[in-house]
This record gives C-alpha cells, structure tokens and sequence, in this order.
C-alpha cells in the first residue's frame, strides 16, 4: 500500500460521512488507518511513529503473504453457522488484518471503516486481527453506508485473537442506514491474563441487524467486557447480544447495555454468560427505555454454571423514562423536552465504555448529534 | 406586599386530598419557617406550588407576583423565578453536576466556570462532585449541599426549601444556611423552609413562623418562640393555646 493518504482522494461527502462515524481523516491523531469501500480497500496505512509496532493489511494480501495465517481463518466462527457465514466462506472483498506486535504499546487508536456507498450491494468482508503477547491497543471501527443507498447489505465475519497477557479494546460504531441488512459473525478468543473490551455504539436506524459475538476465555484470569449503547429508532429491528464463555480459572465477564426504542423499533437484548471454571465471575446489566407504545423491547439474559464457585449474575430493566427525573429538571428549569433529550444522552453514558478521554469525547459527540437528529 | 398568594387550594394525589381549601400568602423578602408534623402536607404543598405534575390541583389558584400561575408547568414557573430544593433528589445517570451548572449558568459543557463561581462551588465543597452524576452516591449531606448550590445558580426570587436541614451534619448545616442567607440578603429574594428543627434559624433569618395542620396554615410572627412552644406542647396545642391567646390570629386574618 501507498504511502500517501488516500483518504483525500474520496469523494468530500464521503469522508465527511466517515468522519461522522468517528473516522479521521488527517490520521495524525491514529495508529493506523484501513479504509474498505464497498468491495476494494482503499487505503490500509500506519502512521511512521507506529510502524515496527503494528501489521496493518487487505485480510486477502495478508494470507498470500503469510499463508501460515490461514489457521486463524474460520476457527472462532464455524464458516456452516448459517448462510451469511457460508456466503462470505464462498467468497467476499477483503477486510482488514491487524496484528499488534508482542509488547507494543500502541498509545494512538487503531481505526478503520467499512463503507457502502453502492446501492444493492451484499459488502462481505473477513476481518482478522491478532493482538499479540503484552501488547496494548485500542481499535475504533466504523460501518457505515452512504445515506443516498437505497438498499444494501454487510456481512462480516471478524475473528479476534487476544494472546496471553494482551489488551485490547474494540470499538465498533456502526451508522446504517434504514435501507440496510446487517449480519456480523463475531468469535474471539482471550488468552491467560489477557482482556479483550468490546465497545458497541449503534446510534442510527438500520433495517435488520443481527449480531451475537461469542467471546471465549480460554486463558487463566482472563477477562471480557461487552458494552453497547443502542439507539432503536426509525422502525429498525435490532437483534443484539453477546455471549461470553467462561473456560479458563478465574476467567471474568461483564456485559453493560443501554438501549432505546421509540418510533416503532423493535429491540432484543440477549446476554449469556457460561461459567465452565471454578472461580469465574460474570455480571450482566441490561437497561431499556421504551419511548412510544409503537415499540418494542426484550431482554433476554441468560446465566450458565457447570461447576461448584462460579458466581454469575444479572440486572435487567426495561420502561419507560423516570417522570420523577424529568420534573425534577423541569423544577429546574428545562423543558419537558430538553430534559428528556438531557436524561436520554445520560443514560447513553460513554463512561461505561472506558475509553481513553480524546475517543470517549469523539463518541460522545456522535451520540449528541444522533439524538438532537431525532 | 405578598409575593405569591394561594386562594382556596385543593391539592389531590391520584386523586386522594391531601391538602383542602388552604389559603395563605407570604410576603415579599421575607423568610417563613413552615413547621407541621410528618404527613401534614408540607411537601405536598412545595409540589403543588412547583407545578409537578404528580400533584393535581383540583381547585383553587395561585398567584405569583400578581400573576395567576395556576395552569403552568413547572419549567414555566421556573423561569419566572420559583425554585425549590428537594428532600429528596433523584438520580440522574450520566447527567453530571458541573453541566448542569453550567446549563444554569447559561453556559456550555465546554466553557469554564468563572473565579467566582468557583469559588462558590468550592465553598460548597462541591468541586470534585462536578463531574460525577448528580445524586448518584452522593451522601444525604452532599445531596443537601448540591440543592442549595443549584439554587443559587438558579437565581431564584422565591426559594421553596424542602428540609435542607434533615441528615446533615453541624458544619455543613453552618455552610448550607449561611451561604442561603447571604443569597436571600443580597438579593432580596423570599424563602419558604420546611423544618423540623431550629438549628437552621441561628443563621436564616426569619420572620415569619407557621404551621401547617390538618390542611390549614396558623401562622405567626415569631418563628423562634413558635418552635419552643411546638417542642413544649406539641403542633396540636401550640396551634390551640396561640388561637386562645390571639383569637385565631392566622395569616389569612391578620392582613
């Protein structure tokens, strides 16, 4: 790949809609960036400070380059699961492979974006990324497809591997748009003393989506955290959940969701957490607001013990907006509506994600600009 | 000159009276105590002059500054300047203390508060709450501290004070009550507190005392010799013995 940007060479209304979703375009403030759009990767660059630190290329150019990575491909998700794994498993356009070298400490956001901006399209994609013994990193992926896009569909598989003693941080914001179907295969696999987060924002309507990313703690203590905020809007159907498979000893699992539904969205918020080890720990929180009699909304956590010390648990609540908090700012003086639209954004609280301040700012600024849209 | 009047107020929960025909009115730059026994309707009344919607006016009406403010909302009556501090605050999650300060202040989450303001805040001992959620793990006495700082940043002409007092310490009941004294000294500002203790009257000036008791007020000029005589005979007698003395000299009559 290049070394020149070719991000500049996008269309503007493009790269402004990146940017929307959290994609900077100067890159100076990134690790590395990957550009993928529609079925051609466009730009998979590392910034110079990084380089030594981070592998950043095409999933297609980094199997011919190292074909020993083929052993990572389709172990963590079972390429028959359904028919959108086996379409991607027939054939798909590329994806992103991230390795992040042993020890490196990558103080910058890794980011990345997925972007359709072709109508009927069906983007398939194969992401791999490999964050290596003692390494640190946080990565901010965004999806999106072009708002002029009539109908069109992403199936991505993504395949995440955190080695013995690693940290890394997955943040994935998707902006569809009414039109889209999405179908993301997720499975990663955390080793000893390592701990993977996985951030979700969903903050636009979407058609369908369906996703249900299974994390594995093979490792001894090691940890996984799942967090999302989802705004259902606009009719959307969001089929969201993750599991979370608790082998190794000690192993522990979070899961945090915030969710909204109004205007005739229909939302499900699964959770399990499967506690094989003596000694691991879980805990789920599920919270929902429902906003009109138009939606819908369902939590379904699930909680799995198979041996004698493991500990899980769960919180779940689904409603509609504290009254008592609205005319408390109302006392205030806030409108009925400026304090709704104020409890909403504090009930989307970046702070569950636990980013570094410069991201959780930027995230938060697209949850502003998506609920004062609204 | 009255600053609110309340004529023939019925206020109902779910439909149930809870406070029937009162009429009362407070003056203009003063401090009154409201004394009353739990369940009497204090809070209740604070509700139904906030404008919350929980608090249905069945009839009567009330009037601020001279203008009928029955039928508006509690942000309207607000902005004409009736703020109260709560018992008992909700939680905001994710709602920090210092935005909405600043959304008080007219100010952005982005702009700094001024020296001054932060001086006040400090005074409060509120600055490392500024970025917490409001109420959320704060202690009864944070909670007090957090109300009566929002109040001052509120600039209210009328201050419905719900019990500022209740679970908090000697020194901060000091700092909460002084610093509301000094706000209602410069700024002319009259106050309503629900109290059951005197402590708060060494530093809160107050003028008038009254009590509030089986859904009427009997009020009185002398808050401080009104509280010895609750602590000494109870509300019921009190109330009984000062009708016998003064021939039924309530507030209503009185004017």
């Amino acid at each position: 790949m290049s070394k020149e940007s070719e991000l500049t060479k996008l269309p503007h209304e493009i790269l402004k809609e990146a940017q929307q979703a959290g994609i900077e375009a100067d890159e100076k403030a990134r690790a590395a960036t990957f550009f993928h759009l529609n079925q051609q990767t466009v730009q998979a660059k590392i910034n110079e400070y990084f380089e030594g630190k981070i592998e950043l290329l095409d999933t297609k150019t980094a199997l011919k380059r190292y074909p020993e990575l083929e052993q990572y491909m389709w172990k963590l998700v079972d390429r028959d699961k359904d028919e959108y794994t086996r379409k991607v498993a027939a054939g798909y356009s590329g994806g992103y492979f991230i390795r992040i070298l042993p020890k490196a400490e990558i103080t910058f956001p890794l980011q990345s974006c997925l972007m359709i901006t072709e109508r009927n399209l069906e983007q398939r994609v194969h992401n791999l990324i490999i964050a290596e013994e003692n390494s640190n990193a946080h990565i901010i992926t965004s999806c999106l497809q072009h708002s002029n896009v009539e109908r069109a569909a992403h199936l991505g598989i993504s395949e995440i591997y955190v080695k013995k003693g690693a940290s890394l941080n997955f943040t994935m914001i998707h902006q569809w748009s009414e039109n889209t179907f999405v179908r993301p295969r997720t499975g990663v696999e955390i080793g000893d003393h390592a701990a993977f987060v996985s951030n979700y924002v969903c903050m636009r309507p979407v058609r369908d989506m369906q996703m249900y990313p299974v994390a594995y703690c093979n490792g001894a203590e090691a940890r996984v955290s799942f967090n999302s905020i989802l705004y259902g809007q606009r009719n959307s159907q969001l089929d969201i959940g993750s599991k979370a498979v608790l082998n190794g000893k000690g192993s522990k699992a979070e899961m945090i969701s915030r969710a909204i539904a109004r205007e005739g969205a229909k939302m499900i918020l699964r959770g399990l957490i499967e506690g094989n080890s003596p000694d691991c720990k879980g805990h789920l929180e599920c919270r929902g607001l429902i906003m009109d009699d138009e939606s819908f909304m369902q939590s379904i956590p699930e909680l799995i013990a198979r041996k004698k010390g493991v500990e899980i648990t769960h919180e779940a609540a689904v409603g509609k907006i504290s009254e008592k908090e609205v005319a408390y700012l109302m006392t205030r003086r806030l409108s009925r509506d400026q304090a709704t639209s104020l409890i909403i954004r504090g009930f989307m609280d970046v702070s569950i994600l636990g980013l570094p301040p410069a991201l959780s700012r930027e995230i938060k600024r697209i949850i502003e600009i998506s609920t004062e849209a609204t | 000159m009255d600053i609110l009047e309340v004529k023939d107020l019925t206020v109902t929960i779910q439909g149930k009276p809870i406070l029937k025909n009162l009429n009362f009115s407070l003056k203009e730059g003063a401090s009154h105590i409201l004394f009353g026994p739990n369940g009497s309707g204090k809070s209740t009344l604070i509700g139904a002059l906030l404008g919350l919607p929980s608090y249905e006016i069945a009839s009567g009406k009330i009037f601020f500054m001279g203008q009928d403010i029955t039928s508006k909302s509690a942000d309207e009556r607000a902005k004409l300047g009736i703020v109260a501090s709560f018992q008992n605050p909700p939680e905001i999650a994710g709602v920090k203390l210092g935005d909405l300060l600043k959304l008080f202040l007219g100010k952005t989450p982005e702009e700094d508060f001024s020296p001054e303001e932060q001086k006040l805040i400090e005074a409060f001992r509120l600055t490392s709450f500024l970025d917490r959620d409001i109420n959320v793990g704060f202690s009864g006495g944070e909670r007090k501290r957090s109300e009566i700082l929002q109040l001052i940043f509120l600039k209210g002409k009328l201050l419905l004070l719900d019990e500022p007092d209740s679970g908090v310490d000697v020194e901060s009941l000091k700092l909460i009550a002084s610093q509301l004294q000094r706000y209602i000294e410069q700024t002319g500002s009259t106050a309503l507190l629900i109290t059951h203790k005197g402590d708060i009257m060494d530093y809160i000036k107050a003028k008038y005392g009254c009590i509030l008791l089986n859904g009427a007020f009997h009020c009185f000029t002398d808050p401080v010799s009104m509280y010895r005589d609750i602590k000494n005979y109870g509300y019921e007698e009190c109330v009984a013995c000062r009708r016998r003395k003064t021939g039924g000299w309530n507030f209503e009559q009185r004017k």
